[in-house]
């Protein structure tokens, strides 16, 4: 069921490439998401609640005009949600950056940082995966 | 608060939220399956996601370009790259742990909410115990 749709990723890609563009040249800030869930406590809270509206609202609105939204929640079991779910926030503000932030704009920045923070996320999931799908003697 | 700087970044979030559904990366199923290089084994695995980043990377590093011939950012006083330069054991564990929880469901943040009005108990299970984790960082740190 999983087939490679190249040409649309690279459209999507373009997408959030311009986003995170256009959020560096209007206000000169990094588009990471976790960074900006992270940082709502602070007094500079509007411009973060503003993009996360940007963010949520756009595939609702996308799915009512008769786009396809390919949004079907995880094919996972509730506690392996639960736990995943304190991995990825605690994870992302220990190591101050998630898939936006290193792989997209830290290594469009030639943060040595973000590579490698880019790095071993990539490897540690790859190889979760590979214990789910294919360890455990399956 | 400039109302300019609010609708900059409203619109930086819409186009964001748009990227992922073009892309399809708002599913974990195609996130998941790029993760799995073994299914390359039996012809499964789909490498979308690397065609994501490959235009997603280049033109991030356009708006670093372009920001070098101004002096400051259109609705701000000064941009704010990160502070941290340094590699510690803190951005090493983080990345792992990040990692292990993006391997065992496929969701990374900005997915994850993006789906959020999908009306699954999955997807806000997973939402609420990230915020969780993000709190508990918070806390712990103080």
């Amino acid at each position: 069921m999983n087939h490679a749709t190249p040409a649309a990723a690279a459209g999507g890609g373009v997408l959030i490439g311009v986003a995170v563009t256009w959020l560096w040249l209007a206000l000169g800030r990094i588009a990471g998401i976790s960074g900006i869930v992270g940082g709502l406590s602070r007094t500079d809270a509007g411009w973060r609640l503003a993009f996360l509206a940007g963010l949520l609202l756009t595939p609702i609105a996308l799915a009512e005009r008769g786009v396809a939204v390919a949004w079907q929640p995880p094919e996972t079991s509730w506690p392996v949600l639960i736990i995943g779910g304190l991995l990825v926030g605690f994870g992302t503000r220990l190591g101050s950056g998630c898939t936006s932030g290193h792989a997209v704009c830290g290594i469009a920045r030639l943060s040595p940082r973000s590579m490698l923070a880019t790095l071993l996320f990539m490897l540690t999931a790859a190889a979760v995966v590979f214990a789910t799908r294919h360890g455990f003697g399956r | 608060m400039k109302m300019g700087q609010l609708l900059a970044a409203f619109g930086a979030g819409v186009l964001f939220a748009a990227g992922l559904v073009v892309s399809q990366m708002i599913n974990p199923a195609k996130v998941l399956g790029f993760l799995d290089i073994a299914g390359a084994r039996t012809g499964r695995w789909d490498p979308s996601l690397i065609f994501v980043m490959a235009t997603a990377i280049p033109f991030a590093a356009l708006g670093q370009r372009l920001a070098q011939h101004v002096n400051r950012p259109l609705t701000a006083p000064a941009f704010a790259p990160p502070a941290r330069r340094d590699i510690d054991l803190s951005l090493i564990a983080g990345a792992v742990l990040f990692g292990a929880g993006w391997g065992l469901v496929g969701y990374c943040p900005g997915p994850a909410l993006a789906a959020l009005d999908n009306g699954s108990y999955g997807t806000a299970i997973f939402v609420a115990a990230m915020l969780a984790g993000m709190g508990l960082f918070t806390v712990l740190r103080r």
